[in-house]
């Protein structure tokens, strides 16, 4: 596979979250707002390309019978520098994030590249393939960061588009989008509306 | 050497570790002035909102030390004389004072509604100079919550009874359940509302459920997050009681402001 593959297949044609059905749990939590979207998205896709690269470095020095402890380490402690860089340069995204840095150990995209790819390629490959999945996140994330910002508090990045009607405006918020359910709902839009475009992925019943 | 040996794989946990350990040391040790600086920042900025001195939270440093010192006087008061302490209030920190044993009391169980174990003999307290409604007062008051302790102010008027603002900088509550104690809506429900009567006893109270409209001391519980309201209505019970700062409240309501 070339690099160029490893970059970009994630991105539409083999999406953790929209194919692989993995890292859901965070793109429900942290999507109300587009701030908190770039900023997790930035944490999950250098956190990611770390790991991957670390674990594939000592990939053939690592004992399969503690092999997950391995990757689990590798992950815990970039997470734990990544949430100390965020506390100390973004204070107030961070603040609002709370527990969710921390929860990027259990994002499932991490683990599931770094055991199923990591392990068997060499560092740059990995590395790539661990941005390549980052990125694939954080298109679905700001997809649905952008929806549930919009019409839950009419505002994208914190400034105003559409003036709500608490503040002499015209637009009542839709209370749905900052509440997780809505982000499912977007979600499975983003999965059908790829899966019309690309008829490879629909399953076979 | 197999690899898979015993040997092995202690040697390797043992090296991963080391090189990971130091990685986070190392990260930690080195940003901390950075995040000390944004958290004493962050406490000042979550002040100057609940005394409604500031609305938009991204102002630069500079501009927020520029209405602190302008706005916000700092004191240290002694809680069981209910006296202002004549050391230095702006280097006094009141956290570290209320963990050492030889600057705090242990609270005793049944007086403990707030669950905090132990408080500061002396505690730091802000008067305000606000440009409309005049001299506040601002009592720090942290307690427990379901999870986690909740540290905020609460901005008394110069009646000592009507609450002028209120909020929370930090907690560790649900997102979404009991971390709506930091929503806008909720914390200006708080302002106007009597915090004590006329005897200085603590009346208002987060119930369950919404308030009466007319009611002057109900806040409206959080809907999902019945101990975290429950939490809230203890702690500020307890700060505002004989046991916080009841003898202050007192000393300020013969003297004055």
């Amino acid at each position: 596979m070339s690099v160029k593959k490893a970059l970009f297949e994630p991105l539409i044609n083999n999406n953790p979250i929209a194919l692989q059905i993995l890292g859901i749990c965070s793109a429900l939590a942290v999507t109300t707002k587009l701030e908190a979207v770039f900023v997790m998205s930035f944490a999950v896709t250098l956190v990611t390309a770390f790991s991957s690269l670390g674990v594939s470095v000592i990939r053939n020095y690592i004992p399969s019978s503690i092999r997950i402890i391995v990757q689990m380490t590798i992950i815990a402690s970039l997470v734990i520098v990544v949430d100390q860089i965020l506390k100390a340069y973004v204070f107030e995204v961070s603040k609002s994030m709370s527990v969710y840095v921390g929860l990027i150990i259990t994002n499932c995209i991490v683990m599931g590249r770094a055991e199923g790819y990591a392990m068997k390629n060499g560092p740059l490959m990995s590395f790539v393939d661990g941005i390549g999945n980052g990125l694939g996140y954080s298109i679905v994330l700001i997809f649905v960061g952008v929806f549930r910002e919009l019409l839950g508090s009419g505002k994208l990045m914190g400034f105003s588009i559409l003036p709500l009607t608490s503040e002499g405006g015209w637009y009542t918020p839709n209370g749905l989008a900052l509440l997780s359910p809505s982000a499912f709902f977007l979600i499975g839009f983003f999965i059908w509306g790829i899966r019309t475009w690309k008829k490879d992925q629909v399953e076979a019943n | 050497m197999k690899k898979d040996s015993v040997l092995k794989t202690f040697l390797v946990a043992a090296a991963l570790c080391v090189f990971c350990s130091i990685l986070v040391s190392t990260s930690a040790v080195m940003l901390k002035p950075l995040q000390e600086a944004n958290r004493k920042n962050d406490i000042k900025k979550n002040l100057l909102m609940a005394c409604k001195l500031l609305d938009d939270p991204n102002i630069s440093s500079e501009q927020l030390e520029k209405i602190y010192s302008e706005r916000v006087t700092a004191k240290v008061v002694n809680i069981e004389t209910g006296e202002y302490d004549s050391r230095d209030a702006e280097s006094f920190d009141a956290v570290k004072a209320a963990k050492a044993p030889a600057t705090s009391i242990q609270i005793p169980s049944s007086k403990d509604i707030a669950r905090i174990k132990r408080r500061g003999k002396f505690v730091k307290i802000f008067l305000v100079d606000h440009p409309t409604s005049g001299k506040l007062i601002v009592l720090p008051a942290h307690g427990k919550g379901l999870w986690s302790t909740l540290w905020g102010f609460l901005a008394i008027g110069e009646d000592l009874k009507t609450i002028r603002g209120f909020g929370f900088y930090q907690h560790g509550e649900t997102p979404g359940l009991g971390g709506e104690v930091d929503n806008l809506a909720w914390k200006k429900s708080w302002e106007g509302k009597q915090a004590l009567d006329d005897a200085l006893n603590p009346i208002v109270k987060v119930i369950k459920g919404r308030a009466k409209s007319d009611s002057t001391t109900e806040i409206d519980g959080l809907s999902g997050a019945t101990l975290t309201s429950k939490g809230v209505s203890n702690l500020i019970h307890y700060w505002l009681g004989e046991h916080g700062f009841g003898a202050y409240l007192a000393n300020l309501k013969r003297t004055g402001l």
